[in-house]
């Protein structure tokens, strides 16, 4: 397994949108597990999201079991992800192996339903809630080029912005 | 932001307080960015209706930052003040806890909270105030977000007593999610 190097913002490279995936093949099983190692080689992180990594595909994975008594379903690995359903509002902290040294609040749904296929071209469903909804929130971000500094809101103030 | 212009790389923090009006950030960030200076971090706050802010500025010394900002200040009324600081960027704590205490306002409300939290071990990182409801029956809100050495269940054990003095306290766990 190797450890990809992480792009970094200001890299414009963040920003773009990933292609879907449809060659469910032994050079993805091999890019899982490489993206699995880069994401467990960054300092806490629960999650990636293959774009990080310099490879615009709709790819994230997702794994939140380091964290104590909260639901979850260990680690997801989630190809052409879709959110087919959310629920509630809730602001919480992000932070990101592509921006250092800056976390940011931000508010996301507080539970979700995604739709993808596994590393065998397998449509699953999950119904994620609270942190683990918040990381896949934040990764499927990725994947159309959005980071978490296009989200973030003040802290000072319990405010939400207005729908546009 | 770009590397200043200047050799100069000692750090200075800018303050600026006085009667707010629209315009004050623009005009004084205009008269640095002219000057060859570099920003740092920022915050700028109305306090009780008064503009203040405190501003991280590279790429003069001191006299020459006065020369700057002072036709601004000085048009607009506002005081300044300048202090050499060590620029500390790319450093960031992160906060593990965040605090609230709110209440009917009286006097003592800060001290006796903080009190509590510096002797949990509590490093306040972030601390905001406020005065609302009515001038009759003003309350008081403190939030605060701080890295708890000692844990967040510490941090909780120290300010419980201050609820027996009518104001309430919610302590939580903050968890960044790094993705």
């Amino acid at each position: 397994m190797a450890v990809f190097e992480v792009l970094q913002y200001p890299d414009p490279r963040l920003k773009q949108v990933s292609k879907p995936v449809t060659a469910f093949d032994a050079a993805l099983q091999s890019f899982l597990a490489d993206l699995e190692a880069t994401m467990r080689a960054g300092p806490g992180s629960v999650g990636i999201a293959a774009p990080q990594v310099n490879h615009f595909f709709r790819i994230a994975i997702v794994d939140v079991s380091s964290k104590p008594n909260i639901p979850q379903h260990g680690c997801l690995r989630l190809i052409n992800p879709e959110i087919v359903q959310h629920a509630g509002e809730v602001k919480g902290r992000e932070g990101c192996m592509s921006v250092p040294d800056y976390t940011g609040t931000v508010v996301r749904a507080q539970s979700v339903r995604v739709r993808a296929q596994d590393a065998d071209g397998q449509c699953r469903e999950f119904d994620c809630e609270g942190y683990e909804a918040r990381a896949v929130q934040h990764e499927l971000d990725h994947l159309d080029g959005l980071l978490f500094l296009d989200r973030v809101v003040s802290p000072r103030h319990d405010l939400f912005r207005r729908k546009r | 932001m770009a590397e200043p212009m200047k050799s100069d790389n000692q750090w200075h923090m800018l303050t600026v307080i006085g009667a707010d009006r629209p315009g004050i950030v623009a005009r004084l960030t205009e008269a640095l960015f002219r000057g060859g200076c570099n920003l740092g971090e920022a915050s700028m706050v109305r306090l009780g209706g008064n503009f203040s802010i405190m501003l991280m500025v590279q790429g003069a010394d001191a006299a020459a930052l006065e020369r700057l900002v002072r036709p601004v200040t000085d048009a607009l009324g506002l005081r300044l003040h300048l202090d050499p600081i060590h620029g500390e960027l790319h450093q960031h704590i992160e906060p593990n806890v965040q605090v609230t205490v709110y209440g009917a306002d009286r006097p003592g409300i800060v001290a006796q909270a903080t009190a509590a939290l510096a002797a949990a071990g509590l490093n306040i990182l972030d601390l905001n105030t406020d005065v609302g409801g009515t001038a009759e029956r003003p309350i008081y809100i403190m939030l605060i977000d701080g890295h708890a050495v000692e844990g967040v269940a510490a941090v909780e054990r120290a300010i419980a007593p201050l609820r027996a003095g009518g104001v309430e306290v919610r302590v939580s766990a903050l968890d960044t999610m790094i993705g």
